[in-house]
Order: C-alpha cells, then sequence, then structure tokens
C-alpha cells in the first residue's frame, strides 16, 4: 500500500473535518450585540432543538422590535455535535474571537456542562434550555450561568410525584447507563418513596448504542411492578415505548423525559396513555398558541418543544434587560448582565410571569399531560391533555437543596 | 418452576427467543455482508446506512405513494438495490485493485454522507412504521408474550438466508460466481460477463441489507442513525463467522442474538460488549473466524 498517499489523504480529511465544524461567523461589530445559538444541529436532539431554536432567536428580536429600537443584533449558529470538546472550542472562539456576548441552547448536559465553565472563565452571559441536568444550579452553578426550560429535579418532581399519589406505588426503572439516566432515576426515586412507594428493580443498560428493549421490558413485567420508569431520551425513549406496547406490557409507562418531537414520532396509536412532563405544550392557552402561531411560517411542519420555547422566552429577556441596563451594561462583565436579568421579574407567551432564582434557577411553573388517544386528538400537533400542575415556587428543587455557593451568599 | 443454572426456565426461554430474534436480524445483515466481501473482497463500510436507506424508501413509499408494507418488501430492496448498482459502477468498481483499506475508507464516506443526507431530509427523531395488518397482536406462550410479526422476522429472515446460500453453494449461477472470484480472466474466456456479475452481485448484497431495513421498520423507529447502531455488531459476527463465509455468518447472525439474548437476562450491562468479548477470543484462537478458511 502507498502509506505516502493514505497519510496525505488522511490529513486532507480531517483539514476538511475541523473546517466544517468551525462555525461561520464573521467579526462582531463592537456597538450590537451578537447570540450564539450552540445546538445540536445534525444529530439526534436535531429536531428537538436544532435549527428551529436558531428561529426561535430570530422570532424574539422580531416580536421585541429589536431593529425598531434601533437595537444591532447579530444571530450567529454551530453544531456541537454532541462533543463537549467541540461545543467549549466553538464557545471559546465566539466569546474570544467573535466578538459573541450571549450563548443560547446549548441541548446535551454533558456539553452543557462544559459551555458553563467557558462562560464563566470569559465572564459572558449563558443562557441554557436544552440541557436536563440540575447540576447547572447546583454544585456546578455560576454567575454568569441561568437554566432556562426544565432540569432533571422538576421532571422526576412533576412525573414521579404525581403517579406515586395516584397509586403508581411500586416502581421498575429502565435506565441509560449514564449521568443523566442514573441522575433521572435518582431524582425520581426520591419522590417516589417520599409518597410511600418503592422502587422494586431496576436496569441499567449500555448507551449508547441499545435498540432493542424487550429483554428488559419482560424483566421489568415479571417483577409485578406497576410503574415502569423510562429514565432514558430521544430515540430510546421511543424505542422503549413502542417495543412495550408490541410486547403488551400493561403496566403504567412513565416517559421522564418525553419531547413532543419523540411523540410525533411514536404516533398517538402507540403513545396514547402516557404521562409525561413538559414546561411548556404549544396549546396550552391563548398565549402559547399565539407563539406558535407565530414561528409557524419559520417551520411550517414542526411545533415547538418545551426548549424551542425556553429559547425564544430566554432571548427575550436578555432583550428586556439589554433596553433596561444600556449597551453599556450588556457590553461589560456577563455576571453583571445576569444581575440585572435575575433583579427583572420575567414575562413571556410561553411560560408566562415568572423570576429568575439567584443560583441561576429560572422559575415557572410545570405540567403533567397525558398523550391523547388517536380518537380524542383533532389534528396534526394536538396530543396533550392536563392533568397536574405544580406550582411555580414548588416545582424546582428548594434553593437551600442544591448545594450552589450562590444561594449561601 | 423448573430452573436451568439456578434461574427460572421460563424467563429463560422468553430471553433466548428474544436473542434469536435479533439473531435474525444480525444474520441476514452479516449475510449480505459476507456475499459482498467473499465475492468481491470490498468490505462494505456502507451496509448499515443501506440497511437505513431499506427502512426510509418504505416509509416514503407508505406516506407518499399509499403503498404498504407488503409491496415495500419488493420495492424497497429493488430501489435501494439499483442504488448499490449506480454506486458500484461509479466507484467502488474503481477500488477492486487497490487495498481493502481504500474500498473500507470509500463505503464509510458513503455511509457518512447518505446518513447525513437522510438526517437532514427526515430530521432525526425518526418516523413510526405501524406493523401491518396482518401480523398484528401476539400470541400469549404462557412465560412470555410473541408479538406475532416478530415470528414472521425470524422466520423470513430464515428462509432469506437458506435460499441465498443455496443459490450461492448449489446452483450454477453461485458456480460462476465464485469460479469469477477465484480467477476473473478464466471465467471470462468462458463467455461470461465478469464485471456485470459483480456488479449485480454488490447490488443483491445490498437488497439484502435493504430488506432487512424494511423487516426492522416495524419493529425499531426509522431512523436515519439506525444503522450506524448496528453496524459495529454486524461487522463483529462477520469476523467471528469469517470474513466471507456465507454459512458461517448465518450461524453466527443467530447464534450471537441468543448469546446477547442470555447476557441480557444474567447481567444487562455486559450485553453491549459480549460480542467484542467473543470477537477478541475467536481471533486469538482461530484468527480465519469459527467458519473461515485459514489464507
Amino acid at each position: 500500500m502507498n502509506i505516502d498517499r493514505l497519510n496525505l489523504g488522511r490529513r486532507a480529511l480531517l483539514g476538511t473535518a475541523a473546517a466544517a465544524s468551525l462555525p461561520a461567523v464573521g467579526r462582531a461589530q463592537a456597538s450590537g450585540l451578537k447570540i450564539g445559538v450552540l445546538t445540536d444541529l445534525s444529530g439526534p436532539y436535531k429536531d428537538l432543538a436544532g435549527p428551529l431554536a436558531v428561529e426561535c432567536v430570530r422570532l424574539a428580536l422580531e416580536d421585541y422590535g429589536a431593529a425598531a429600537k434601533g437595537m444591532k443584533v447579530d444571530v450567529v449558529a454551530a453544531d456541537h455535535q454532541n462533543k463537549p470538546d467541540v461545543g467549549a472550542g466553538i464557545a471559546r472562539q465566539w466569546f474570544d474571537q467573535d466578538g459573541v456576548d450571549l450563548i443560547v441552547e446549548v441541548a446535551n448536559s454533558g456539553v452543557a456542562l462544559a459551555v458553563a465553565g467557558v462562560a464563566k472563565d470569559k465572564n459572558k452571559v449563558y443562557l441554557n434550555s436544552g440541557a436536563a441536568t440540575s447540576d447547572l444550579t447546583a454544585a456546578q452553578c455560576n454567575a454568569n450561568t441561568i437554566h432556562w426550560a426544565y432540569d432533571t429535579y422538576m421532571l422526576a418532581k412533576s412525573t414521579g410525584g404525581a403517579l406515586a399519589k395516584a397509586g403508581g406505588n411500586s416502581w421498575f426503572f429502565i435506565t441509560a447507563d449514564y449521568a443523566f439516566g442514573k441522575a433521572l432515576q435518582r431524582d425520581t426515586t426520591g419522590f417516589i418513596t417520599a409518597n410511600g412507594g418503592k422502587v422494586v428493580g431496576s436496569i441499567a443498560y449500555p448507551f449508547p448504542g441499545t435498540t432493542d428493549f424487550s429483554s428488559m421490558l419482560l424483566q421489568a413485567q415479571s417483577s409485578g411492578a406497576k410503574v415502569l420508569g423510562i429514565a432514558n431520551a430521544g430515540t430510546d425513549t421511543i424505542n422503549t415505548i413502542k417495543q412495550a406496547k408490541e410486547f403488551g406490557i400493561t403496566m403504567t409507562l412513565a416517559g421522564l423525559l418525553l419531547f413532543i418531537s419523540d411523540v410525533h414520532a411514536l404516533g398517538l396509536e402507540t403513545a396514547q396513555g402516557i404521562a409525561l412532563t413538559d414546561s411548556f405544550y404549544w396549546d396550552h392557552n391563548a398565549r402559547t398558541r399565539a407563539f406558535s402561531e407565530r414561528l409557524k411560517p419559520k417551520a411550517p411542519a414542526a411545533r415547538p418543544t418545551m426548549v424551542h420555547a425556553g429559547v425564544y422566552s430566554s432571548t427575550l429577556h436578555y432583550l428586556k434587560t439589554a433596553t433596561a441596563a444600556g449597551m453599556g451594561v450588556m457590553k461589560g462583565p456577563g455576571t453583571e448582565v445576569v444581575a440585572r436579568m435575575k433583579a427583572m421579574p420575567t414575562d413571556d407567551d410561553c411560560f408566562g410571569p415568572g423570576s429568575i432564582r439567584i443560583d441561576g434557577r429560572k422559575i415557572h411553573p410545570s405540567y403533567l399531560w397525558e398523550i391523547k388517544k388517536p380518537s380524542e386528538s383533532k389534528g396534526p400537533w394536538d396530543y396533550y391533555k392536563p392533568i397536574a400542575t405544580t406550582p411555580a415556587d414548588q416545582a424546582f428543587r428548594p434553593l437551600n437543596e442544591g448545594g450552589c455557593p450562590l444561594a449561601k451568599a | 418452576m423448573l430452573s436451568i443454572l439456578g434461574y427460572n426456565a421460563g424467563p429463560l426461554l422468553a430471553q433466548s427467543i428474544l436473542g434469536l430474534i435479533n439473531g435474525a436480524f444480525y444474520a441476514l445483515l452479516s449475510l449480505g455482508l459476507a456475499v459482498i466481501f467473499g465475492l468481491l473482497n470490498i468490505i462494505n463500510f456502507a451496509h448499515g446506512a443501506l440497511y437505513m436507506l431499506g427502512a426510509v424508501v418504505s416509509w416514503v413509499l407508505l406516506n407518499h405513494l399509499g403503498l404498504g408494507y407488503w409491496p415495500s418488501l419488493l420495492l424497497a430492496p429493488l430501489i435501494v438495490g439499483a442504488f448499490g448498482i449506480v454506486l458500484e459502477r461509479l466507484f467502488i468498481s474503481k477500488l477492486y485493485k487497490l487495498d481493502h483499506l481504500y474500498g473500507l475508507l470509500l463505503t464509510f464516506g458513503i455511509a457518512l454522507i447518505v446518513e447525513g443526507l437522510a438526517r437532514n431530509e427526515f430530521g432525526s427523531s425518526g418516523m413510526s412504521y405501524a406493523v401491518p395488518e396482518a401480523l398484528r397482536g401476539a400470541t400469549r406462550l404462557g412465560f412470555m408474550i410473541m408479538p406475532t410479526y416478530r415470528l414472521w422476522v425470524v422466520v423470513a429472515s430464515f428462509v432469506t438466508c437458506i435460499a441465498t446460500w443455496f443459490v450461492l453453494e448449489k446452483t450454477s449461477l453461485g458456480a460462476t460466481l465464485r469460479a469469477a472470484t477465484e480467477n476473473a480472466a478464466l471465467v471470462q474466456a468462458f463467455g461470461v460477463n465478469v464485471p456485470r456479475l459483480i456488479t449485480l452481485t454488490y447490488g443483491a448484497g445490498v437488497a439484502l441489507a435493504a430488506l432487512a431495513g424494511v423487516m426492522a421498520a416495524p419493529v425499531y423507529s426509522v431512523n436515519p442513525g439506525m444503522g450506524s447502531n448496528v453496524i459495529i455488531v454486524v461487522f463483529a459476527v462477520v469476523v467471528i463467522g469469517g470474513m466471507g463465509s456465507i454459512l458461517g455468518s448465518i450461524l453466527t447472525g443467530f447464534g450471537l442474538g441468543l448469546i446477547e439474548g442470555f447476557t441480557k437476562f444474567v447481567y444487562p450491562q455486559g450485553s453491549g460488549v459480549v460480542v467484542f468479548v467473543l470477537m477478541v477470543i475467536v481471533l486469538l484462537l482461530r484468527p480465519a473466524g469459527l467458519f473461515g478458511k485459514a489464507a
């Protein structure tokens, strides 16, 4: 074999890959603001965040009338490829060289925690909506980061707590064997036992790469537990639910992290009856419908997830802060910008009135939904009916329990 | 209840049957790989992407043309097979004289491109594909519920595997093919169009992958990433069975599915690696694979 040729080929390939992963950005104008949407543009979270998240930032700019108010705001986007090193690298380049003032979105807990570190080092602003891990506002919290739409604690409390209260007192978990899955199982277990229930068994399966869940489902069924806790996300959740129906599993299915894009992929025939928690549903009330209607021209075939709503809501609040604080503050230290954001109450079409806590947790109610039967659904994306609401002051982990140093100060 | 090795027989039997079902997919996929490697000497890394394409094409046939599962079972392999033939003529045929590595790199690149395009077009969360009407429902076996569709997958895959083996090993067409891989010039001298034969073989191998994709569509979500999930395991199956051995890949496919199913029952965390542990052991003891001939 011709070694030289192969080496050359490999180098060329690596070069091309590196170039492709670099964000396409130009120089920022010092007078305006620049928002970077760091998201999964090509991988498993593309539908629940991805390109529509970028459109949500643009919609926030339009709704706020940034241009009419004389605000110059640029938007750039990049793909973190679900790799923490890639995500942190892009964040560094954006902050250091491209004049980005704010990073939004960042689905994937691993990447999200890495970017939080970069935002702190560079003293910029970071508003996360896509990641699940509640560690962003616990021991790893910082004064540059706000966690916007949801977290594992909120999901566990709403879904786990509600089902346990409703008589689901014995559980079996099928859990993705990594930090996110384990955190979700741990948090949910806390609420099950607090409500007098118990966990009779669990299986941690290798992640990623597992597509067949049938053997775990049969073990879950034979355990005699009433509720099946599905502690995974995305395609894994879809496959678990699909196969549970196929094998006639009669347990109550608890989708601990299920987005409306997953429900769409499953279809109502398969997904009906499942309980899930979302802090946003497009058809919840007049305001959420108005928001979804305005977003429609940008993506006619899809409806926003709570991640999309979070990106819109957080960008809008950032713009309001810019008007109130002035450009001098916005171009200054990120900690000061975030402090101003925390001082101001939030209000938008997606989450209604809310607030931001000292540890960086955005506070709003969470909702428990049940997926409709096909006969109950009046049209495409008419998927949820409400079961319960957890009020804003109870939806998230109490301030003193997370171990965030900011909360002690 | 009856027990085997300290485990209840019922659940153990259930897990074994589930393993056999997964084994049916492994066998079908590794069969196509083995045919392509055995007759073309190409390590077809695009196999997973073509399997995915089979599932996606059947989804498109259903949702855009109203053609259901049964027509798809025939049409999707034909369409994807034709795509394979185009790939072979335009790209792969240029590499036969070079080292294996070039074919591997090329097909890996093709896989990435095909998956990227599919993700761009269809998104990443996947599309649902319903089980065909005739195969819905399940049978209660006492120790487990056996979905009718899964039973069909095992039977259909087994029949396809045996038919392929029969064509290659017991018919004159198969004999010609095998002769062409031994000595292409000589077979050409007998008036056989060897390049066309090879092109069609690649198309047939690709069609087998697409067939597996159609059968997988109702079981797993139709997802642009579904091929990359299984391709590594399937490669391990081919290596354990012996590169290019038709019968080896069939038996190993079903056998490894069985072992994997058993592992899921005894130690679920180990189910992701058991196939590769076996691969290492086999490579150490029999480098040519269980059914391969030593070079």
